[in-house]
């Protein structure tokens, strides 16, 4: 499905956030290519990164602690990040635009739905009247399969359903037909049948209009349904990255190999879910060398001195790891 | 699909044990000590740090001007009023006054606040509804006029300015009291007791009351800086401690006749309430952020 | 929402009846108001017409019974003081001059007090923020007598650029509207921030940004309509505090409202009177808070439906 024409070329980005309690380096020099009309799932545990590096790439990274130190976010020849706040503002929700983990936090309880999705048009084209305005609310309803759009329009987000609500912030996210969707967690508060019909439903749109989406999980089971391709992080870096089928078959990063592993089995009770031992590194003071090493079974004495760059193991299949070949 | 990892939460910061009050957020020292300085020490060493009397003065020496000022002399740092009474031995008595009907109002507002709102909370219903009724009648209250018309019907004093001020506040605590025995009435440990056979006082004292504690100590903390400005506001429009008691409120009611010739009289007590009730302000957010964030929302 | 409406409105009422009672009775402490009327050993005969034209007969359960059928009616019978005029029509030459100090106050403390606070959370952490948060600790702490009088100072006495007392000319009022309106802004001010930062980190303002709104739109539309609920029901209390004469201020300011009139009418033992302003008072703060219920319900959809249980 993917044409391999680069939408969006991330390199070298770095976010940094300066607390009191130190440096943590959140996104460490995260280089990825999105094409396309592909999906790309971005894998990590809590704390890997994988949000903060959302938000860099819309530039709404948490102020004042938060700063982007290097890096480019190029979308269709541009870089984001040495755009004005007002030229980056226009293509926020126009040509990049995300929806977030939680539907019941993310819609503003005290406007409706109408009046949030009208605005989020009227912002990008302000010389629409009101009636074109409601037609393309109610036509990116639609695109998100809201039944009875017109009757949606008055209610106050809380009259909704989670599932619902978070069609209608797809709704908002795709009604200025962005480049790129990122996805942030999108399925996460939802329940089962209505996750697999929300990932569904970001296929069949991204079918229709051909916008390429970075879909954020922590949920191999996720990537397995929605993605092309997967970007695994750990501790703010990409550690592997390849196409879904090479990953899962032959997984060359001693981490994804032990997220595989740890995903619950139908034949195994779901009480007793295997864990990676350990627990990811403080990214205040990141180790010098793979930050994995500490809880890493294959871990030598370079592995804890110097950082594996990310290397082609694989046709589009890339992993930072000296012992690549022994994980099997 | 539901195939979360279950792998460790990333540890931000560092170890996380428990840290001891002076530890977990700098001390606001100059707050402490301004209170320390300006309202504690003075209440309660006043006569022996003071050498002139507080009430009566030396004629002769009338309206002098703090030490710094022409004719001002070190015998009164601060100036003299008109009845030649040093401002600063007056400052030392006020403060005395101050911290006496702080702490006796709220003591007493907050004893029957508690108690109204331990009992409002833990029985509901009908009593909750009468209790709820108290508070709102109170808190309707206009209540400088409440105050004029007590102090008009049965006259100023020590008493009559405590009953006032406690008057006032005990909604507060009732309030904050309710709401928190309300949801600690729910939980597992007080259902316990209820199974166990304990009495109500004996659930709501042992219970309830120590999970209020927190809570209650922080709103007294930030009601003293408020009752301090209430009794000076009250002595100020004669509602409060009768004169010639030094209150700080009676003094700038006092100096303002002064005001064009003797500005010291009015000024330095007004400077007092200032910096005393805004380090208590002060400390009292501290305390607040500390023992229990969660009143942050309320005033 | 009708049944939450009137079930607010009952609960307004039960509370005036409340105070009518506490109004009544604490007027009727130092005993009985014939002693401040007539002479001393007055003639039984002349006590008797006194007693009559007060309204002081019978039980005092009785007189309380009469008081407050009177009082319904807008009632409260001759003032003591000046007992041509009736307690309503001397306080209501007053009320209007109180109002229209309370007016510049509340117009200050809300023209000040919500842009600061805003402000402050949208600028949190930068020198514009220490300031407010300055400005919010000095209005919370200073003494709005000892202000006065030395603005009073300040401005009249050493620079003479307004009149010290009175009701005068417009200038008259901006040192008094001033003074009220500094307690009222450090109040709405920290209110408002607080609540901002809980808004302004919210996931629907993040979103609002993601959208492509200018940060400025998502501050004052955004942030500030679910920010304004809470701070609300404590402007009613300002307000009201401001609207019915501050007592301390008309003193200072020998502004010649409501407040002032309360301060001589106490201090005259005019009950008629006292009685009058303090019902006329509550039954302020007891609509206001109404209103305000009323509002919070239009500000956030989830109490005009009955979704949310009021504290």
């Amino acid at each position: 499905m993917s044409t391999m024409e680069p939408v969006l070329t991330v390199d070298g980005l770095r976010t940094h956030l300066f607390t009191r309690w130190g440096t943590t380096r959140a996104v460490d020099g995260v280089s990825f290519t999105l094409h396309r009309g592909e999906t790309l799932g971005i894998v990590g545990e809590s704390g890997s990164g994988k949000s903060m590096l959302a938000l860099s790439l819309v530039r709404l990274t948490p102020e004042p602690a938060a700063r982007i130190l290097a890096g480019s976010v190029v979308l269709d020849g541009t870089d984001l990040l040495t755009l004005s706040e007002k030229r980056m503002r226009k293509l926020r929700g126009s040509a990049i635009s995300m929806i977030l983990q939680d539907p019941h936090q993310s819609l503003n309880p005290v406007f409706t739905v109408g009046n949030q999705l009208a605005e989020a048009v009227h912002v990008h084209r302000p010389e629409l009247a009101a009636a074109a305005v409601r037609e393309r609310v109610l036509d990116g309803l639609r695109k998100v399969r809201m039944p009875a759009p017109e009757r949606r329009l008055r209610d106050y987000p809380h009259e909704l359903s989670g599932g619902m609500k978070q069609r209608i912030v797809g709704a908002m996210a795709i009604s200025a037909d962005p480049r790129v969707l990122i996805a942030d967690e999108p399925t996460t508060a939802l329940d089962v049948t209505t996750q697999q019909r929300y990932l569904r439903l970001l296929r069949e749109i991204q079918r229709e209009t051909g916008v390429a989406i970075i879909l954020i999980t922590h949920d191999f089971g996720v990537v397995a349904e929605a993605c092309d391709r997967v970007a695994v992080m750990y501790a703010g870096r990409i550690v592997e990255q390849g196409p879904v089928r090479e990953i899962f078959d032959r997984p060359r990063h001693p981490y994804t190999r032990a997220l595989l592993d740890s995903r619950p089995r139908r034949d195994v009770r779901l009480d007793r879910l295997p864990s990676i031992e350990g627990s990811p590194p403080s990214l205040v003071d990141p180790p010098p060398g793979c930050r994995f090493a500490p809880r890493c079974r294959l871990a030598a004495e370079r592995c804890t001195a110097e950082y594996p760059e990310l290397t082609a193991v694989a046709p589009g299949h890339e992993t930072a790891c000296w012992r690549w070949e022994e994980v099997s | 699909m539901t195939t979360a990892l279950s792998l460790p939460q990333v540890r931000r910061g560092g170890r996380r044990g428990p840290r001891m009050l002076w530890q977990r957020r700098r001390l606001p020292w100059l707050p402490l000590a301004i209170i320390a300085f300006v309202l504690v020490l003075p209440a309660l060493l006043a006569p022996l740090i003071t050498v002139h009397d507080p009430l009566r003065g030396v004629l002769g020496d009338r309206l002098l001007p703090p030490v710094w000022q022409d004719g001002g002399t070190w015998t009164y740092p601060l100036g003299t009023d008109k009845q030649g009474r040093d401002v600063l031995t007056r400052l030392v008595y006020g403060a005395r006054i101050s911290l006496l009907v702080s702490t006796a109002a709220i003591v007493v507002g907050a004893l029957v606040g508690t108690t109204l709102g331990l009992v409002a909370g833990y029985f509901g219903g009908f009593v909750d509804k009468v209790i709820g009724w108290l508070v709102d009648t109170f808190q309707s209250l206009p209540m400088v006029l409440f105050a004029l018309v007590v102090v008009a019907a049965i006259g100023p004093s020590f008493v009559t300015i405590i009953a006032i001020i406690s008057a006032t506040i005990w909604a507060v605590f009732a309030r904050l009291v309710r709401g928190e025995t309300l949801s600690v009435r729910e939980s597992a440990y007080v259902a316990r007791a209820r199974v166990a056979g304990a009495s109500a006082p004996r659930i709501l004292l042992r219970h309830v009351l120590p999970n209020v504690a927190n809570s209650l100590v922080v709103m007294a903390t930030l009601q003293v800086g408020v009752v301090i400005l209430e009794e000076a506001s009250l002595s100020f429009i004669g509602a409060g401690i009768p004169r010639p008691q030094p209150s700080w409120g009676i003094m700038v009611a006092d100096g303002r006749e002064q005001l064009l010739s003797s500005w010291w009289l009015s000024f330095f007590p007004g400077v007092a309430i200032l910096v005393v009730v805004l380090s208590l302000n002060l400390v009292g957010d501290w305390l607040r952020d500390y023992l229990d964030p969660k009143l942050r929302q309320q005033v | 929402m009708g049944r939450y409406v009137l079930l607010n409105v009952i609960r307004g009422i039960l509370t005036l009846l409340a105070i009518s009672v506490i109004v009544f009775f604490l007027a009727r402490l130092t005993g009985d108001p014939i002693d401040v009327l007539g002479p001393e050993n007055m003639a039984p005969i002349d006590e008797q017409a006194l007693r009559d034209k007060w309204g002081l007969n019978g039980s005092l359960v009785e007189q309380y019974f009469a008081f407050l059928g009177n009082a319904v009616r807008g009632d409260f019978g001759p003032s003591f003081k000046y007992p041509d005029e009736s307690a309503t029509s001397v306080i209501a030459d007053r009320i209007p001059r109180s109002l229209q100090l309370g007016l510049a106050g509340v117009l200050l403390t809300v023209l000040i007090g919500i842009p600061l606070g805003v402000l402050a959370a949208a600028r949190r952490g930068s020198w514009y923020d220490r300031v407010a948060k300055g400005i919010a600790l000095f209005g919370q702490s200073v003494p709005e007598f000892w202000l006065a009088i030395m603005l009073v100072w300040v401005f009249a006495v050493q620079l003479g650029v307004v009149r010290t007392s009175g009701r005068a000319g417009w200038s008259s009022i901006v040192l008094p509207s001033i003074v009220m309106a500094v307690f009222g802004i450090a109040a709405l001010l920290r209110l408002f921030r607080s609540s901002m930062l809980d808004t302004l980190g919210s996931e629907y303002v993040k979103l609002a940004r993601l959208k492509g709104l200018p940060r400025s739109r998502v501050v004052w539309k955004h942030a500030l309509k679910p920010a304004a609920s809470g701070p609300l029901t404590f402007f009613a209390t300002i307000a009201v505090r401001l609207l019915t004469g501050a007592t301390v201020v008309e003193i200072v300011f020998a502004w010649p409202g409501a407040g002032l009139l309360a301060y001589e009418a106490a201090n005259a033992r005019d009950f008629p009177v006292v009685q009058a302003l303090a019902m006329i008072t509550s039954t302020a703060i007891v609509v206001m808070n109404l209103l305000v219920d009323i509002l919070y319900a239009y500000l956030d959809p989830r109490v005009r439906l009955g979704q949310k249980v009021m504290a």
